[in-house]
C-alpha cells in the first residue's frame, strides 16, 4: 500500500516529533510511507478566517501532490476535516459562482482517500492494538474537528486502551472546545484563554500526567496554557504515544 | 434593526470585560451547564430525533423557498378570520404602525408577552416616545425591564442575574412601576414568583391592549401560535380588547400539520421539557371570546435581504430555541450583552450581521465570535450549519462581495481594519504555494530559534499574554525526512 503522510504545516514546522512518530508507527505496522515534498498547507487557516479565495490554490496544490496515492494519512483532526468536509464545499461554491466544475473535479479524488491517523489505523488497517508501551496516566481531549467534524468516535480511546502500561482516565467536559480555533485564539484572546484554562483545570482534576489529543494546534494552545499555569501536565500527541514501545519508549 | 445597541464596542472588547466579571461568569456557567445536560436527556428520549430535525429543516426550507406565496395565503386567512394585516419593511415602519394602532384605541398602557421581534425593533422605546407605556409580563423580561437592563439570552433574558440580584431589583424597582413588593421579601423562588404574580395581575386586569410576537403562523388557517411556560402570554393574548402581534415574516409555516414537528423539537431544545406548559393559538377574532380587534404586523427588517443569500439564508430557519446559546463555550464566557443584539450567542453571531449588515464595528466582529467548534450545529433542531455561515460572513467582512441590501443588489466593500491581515494571509498563501520558500523560512526559524522570545510584541501579544509559545525545534520534519530518507522519493 502506497500511503502518503500529510503532516500539515504546523506539525512540519513546530512538531516534527509527531511526524517522526507517525513514520515509525506506520512502518512498524508494515505500511510503506512516503512524504511528498511538494506538500505544504491544506488552506484551513485561510478558509476559516474568510479567505476562501486564498484557500483554493492551496487545495488545488494538495490535490496535485497527493492524488496518486492510495491513502493520505494525517495526524491532525482539523486538517483532515478541512479536506474531507470543506474541500467539497469549495467545489460547490465555485460552481455556484458560475466557475464551473473544474475545482470540484480537481479536488474530488483526494477527499475520500484522506484519513486522520486513528481512523486509518482502525478503519483501514483494522488494528486497535498497535503494540505500544507507554506507562503513564493519560487523559484524552477529543478536539472539536476530530469529534464533530470527522466523527472519530471512540477510535482513539480503543487505541489508547490497548497500549500496555497506559492508564486512560476520563476527562470531565471532554466534548467542550479548548478555545484554540485558529485565528480565534488571537481575535478573541481573552475568551480563548478562559476556555483553555478551564480545559487544563479539568485535565488536571483527573490526576493525569499527560493530556493527549490528535491535533497539535489544540495541544499548542493547551501546552502554552499549562506552561503559564505551571501545571505538571504535559501535552502529547497521540501518535507519539502509539509509536512508543518497550524497546524505544517515548518520555 | 434598532439603534438600541449601536455604539457597542466590537465583540472582543465586550467579551473580554465579561470574562473578567466573576459573578456573571458564575451565573452563566451554572445556568448553561444545567440546561445543557437537561436538553441532552430530553432529546435522547426520542428515538426519531434525527428524523424530526431533518423534517424541521425541510419544512422551513420549503416555506422559505415559497415565502411570497405563503405570506399572501396567510394574509388572506387572517383577513378572512376577522384580523387586519400590516406589512412593515423595517423597524421604524413597524414601530409607527404599532404606535398608531395603540393610539387609535385611546389607551396609553399596553401589556406585552415576551417577543423577540418587538425587542429587535426597540418597540418599547418607540412607544415610550409616543407617551405609551409598555409592561413586560414575562418574569425574566420583567426583571430586565425593571432594572433598565438589556436581555442577554433568547429564552431566559435575565440569565445573567442570580436570585439575590433579582430580589434587590424587585425591592428597589417594583414600586415605581405598580404594586410594590412586601417589605420582608427574601430571595426564595416562591416568594419572588408570588411578588411578580401579584404585581403583574394588576396589569393584566387593567390593560385594554396586548402586544405579542408569535413562534409560528399557520398560512392555511391564519392561526398564530405562542409557546411559553408561565401563562402570562395566555393572559396577554386573551384578556385585552385589542391584540397586536408583531411577527417576523420567516415564522410562517404552511399547515397545521407542520406544527407537529416543531411542538416536539422546540420545547425539548429550549427548556428540555417534553411539552411546553402553555401553547396558545389564536385565529382572527371570535365573538365574546378574547380580543375584539386583532392586528398582525408582518416584519421584514432585513429578512428578505437575508433570504437572498444562498449560504446565509439558513439562519431564517431558526425557531429561537436557544439550544445553541446554552451549548456555546463562547457565549458561556462572554455573556449575551457582548453580542450587541437581542439575538446573542451563535445564532446572533450569524443573524445580526445579516439583518443589520456588517458596516458597524460590532457587526463586523460578530462572525469571529466563535472558535468554530461546531457544538451549535450539532444541537440545532433545524440543522442550521452555523459554522458554515460564520465562515461565509467572515469572507464578506474581509473580502466584501455581492449581497442584497434593502432589496438592491450591491457589491460590499471589505470592512475596515483587515488590510494587514489580508496581506499576511496572501503572503502565507504564497509561501505555502512555493515549498522552497516555506522551507527556507522554516530553516531560518530553526537556526535562530534560541533568539525567539516566548512572548510576542504587537498583535501577537494577544496570544502570549496568557499562553507560552512552543519552542521552535532544531530541524523541521521535511529536513529530517530528506536527511534520513533523502534518496527515496525525495524529489516528489
Ligand atoms: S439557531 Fe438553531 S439552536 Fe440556535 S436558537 Fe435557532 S433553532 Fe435553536
Amino acid at each position: 500500500m502506497r500511503v502518503a503522510l500529510f503532516l500539515t504545516c504546523v506539525n512540519d514546522t513546530l512538531y516534527p516529533d509527531t511526524g517522526r512518530a507517525v513514520v515509525k508507527l506506520l512502518t512498524r505496522l508494515g505500511v510503506d510511507v512516503d512524504f511528498p515534498m511538494g506538500q505544504s498547507c491544506c488552506g484551513q487557516a485561510h478558509y476559516n478566517t474568510g479567505y476562501r479565495h486564498e484557500a483554493e490554490p492551496l487545495a488545488r496544490q494538495f490535490s496535485d501532490v497527493f492524488r496518486d496515492y492510495e491513502a493520505i494519512v494525517t495526524p491532525s483532526g482539523s486538517c483532515g476535516a478541512m479536506v474531507r468536509e470543506l474541500y467539497p464545499r469549495l467545489g460547490e461554491r465555485a460552481r455556484a459562482e458560475g466557475r464551473g466544475d473544474a475545482l470540484a473535479r480537481t479536488l474530488a479524488p483526494v477527499v475520500p482517500k484522506t484519513y486522520e491517523l486513528t481512523e486509518f489505523l482502525v478503519d483501514v488497517l483494522g488494528v486497535t492494538d498497535v503494540g505500544a508501551y507507554y506507562p503513564h496516566r493519560v487523559t484524552y481531549h477529543p478536539t472539536c474537528h476530530g469529534l464533530r467534524g470527522l466523527g472519530l468516535g471512540d477510535r482513539p480511546h480503543r487505541l489508547l486502551r490497548a497500549v500496555k502500561g497506559l492508564e486512560l482516565v476520563e476527562l470531565p467536559g471532554a466534548e467542550e472546545c479548548c478555545g484554540f480555533g485558529g485565528t480565534f485564539a488571537l481575535k478573541n484572546a481573552e475568551v480563548s484563554a478562559a476556555m483553555g484554562a478551564d480545559k487544563v483545570r479539568n485535565a488536571e482534576s483527573t490526576g493525569a500526567e499527560v493530556l493527549c489529543a490528535a491535533d497539535n494546534s489544540c495541544l499548542m494552545h493547551l501546552g502554552g496554557t499549562m506552561s503559564r499555569l505551571r501545571t505538571d501536565l504535559r501535552p502529547v500527541h497521540i501518535a507519539e504515544i502509539l509509536a512508543s514501545t518497550e524497546e524505544e519508549p517515548a518520555v | 434593526m434598532t439603534g438600541t445597541y449601536l455604539g457597542m464596542p466590537a465583540f472582543p472588547k465586550a467579551a473580554a470585560d465579561a470574562v473578567h466579571n466573576p459573578t456573571l461568569r458564575g451565573n452563566l456557567r451554572h445556568a448553561t451547564h444545567t440546561i445543557r445536560a437537561k436538553r441532552a436527556k430530553a432529546v435522547g428520549e426520542l428515538s426519531d430525533w434525527a428524523e424530526l430535525r431533518e423534517a424541521g429543516r425541510r419544512i422551513k426550507d420549503h416555506t422559505l423557498r415559497h415565502l411570497d406565496r405563503y405570506l399572501l395565503q396567510l394574509e388572506e386567512s387572517v383577513t378572512a378570520a376577522g384580523g387586519t394585516v400590516h406589512w412593515a419593511a423595517d423597524a421604524d415602519e413597524a414601530n409607527r404602525i404599532v404606535a398608531r394602532l395603540v393610539k387609535e384605541t385611546g389607551e396609553s398602557e399596553v401589556v406585552k408577552v415576551k417577543s423577540m421581534a418587538t425587542q429587535e425593533i426597540g418597540l418599547n422605546e418607540a412607544l415610550e416616545a409616543e407617551g405609551i407605556r409598555a409592561y413586560e409580563t414575562d418574569l425574566a423580561e420583567l426583571i430586565v425591564q425593571l432594572c433598565k437592563d438589556r436581555p442577554s439570552h433568547i429564552l431566559v433574558p435575565a440569565i445573567h442575574r442570580n436570585r439575590g440580584e433579582i430580589r434587590d431589583i424587585f425591592r428597589a424597582e417594583m414600586g415605581e412601576w405598580g404594586r410594590p413588593t412586601p417589605e420582608d421579601l427574601t430571595d426564595a423562588p416562591a416568594e419572588l414568583a408570588e411578588a411578580a404574580r401579584l404585581h403583574l395581575r394588576e396589569k393584566f386586569l387593567r390593560a385594554k391592549v396586548g402586544i405579542s410576537g408569535a413562534n409560528f403562523m399557520v398560512a392555511e388557517t391564519g392561526t398564530l401560535v405562542v409557546v411559553e411556560s408561565e401563562g402570562n402570554g395566555r393572559m396577554c393574548l386573551t384578556l385585552p380588547e385589542t391584540l397586536i402581534s408583531v411577527v417576523g415574516i420567516e415564522k410562517v409555516v404552511p399547515a397545521w400539520r407542520d406544527l407537529e414537528v416543531f411542538l416536539q423539537t422546540l420545547p425539548r431544545s429550549s427548556t428540555a421539557e417534553r411539552m411546553n406548559p402553555y401553547t396558545s393559538m389564536w385565529t382572527g377574532t371570535t365573538d365574546e371570546d378574547g380580543p375584539r380587534t386583532f392586528h398582525l404586523v408582518l416584519l421584514d427588517n432585513g429578512r428578505t435581504d437575508t433570504l437572498a443569500d444562498r449560504v446565509g439564508r439558513q439562519a431564517l430557519r431558526c425557531i429561537r430555541c436557544s439550544a445553541c446559546l446554552n451549548v456555546c463555550p463562547v457565549y458561556e464566557r462572554a455573556g449575551g450583552h457582548a453580542y450587541g443584539s437581542v439575538y446573542p450567542g451563535p445564532i446572533g453571531a450569524i443573524l445580526s450581521p445579516q439583518l443589520r449588515g456588517t458596516a458597524s464595528e460590532i457587526d463586523a466582529s460578530l462572525p469571529y465570535a466563535s472558535s468554530l467548534c461546531g457544538a451549535c450545529y450539532e444541537v440545532c433542531p433545524v440543522a442550521i450549519d452555523i459554522p458554515e455561515v460564520l465562515v461565509h460572513l467572515r469572507e464578506r467582512v474581509v473580502e466584501g462581495g455581492p449581497a442584497v441590501r434593502e432589496g438592491n443588489r450591491v457589491v460590499l466593500r471589505p470592512a475596515k481594519g483587515h488590510a494587514a491581515e489580508r496581506a499576511a494571509m496572501r503572503a502565507a498563501r504564497w509561501a505555502f504555494s512555493h515549498p522552497g520558500a516555506l522551507r527556507a523560512g522554516q530553516r531560518l526559524a530553526s537556526r535562530t530559534r534560541r533568539l525567539h522570545p516566548r512572548t510576542l510584541p504587537g498583535p501577537g501579544r494577544a496570544w502570549s499574554g496568557t499562553r507560552d509559545l512552543p519552542a521552535v525545534p532544531p530541524e523541521p520534519f521535511r529536513d529530517w525526512w530528506q536527511r534520513t530518507r533523502g534518496g527515496k522519493d525525495g524529489a516528489r
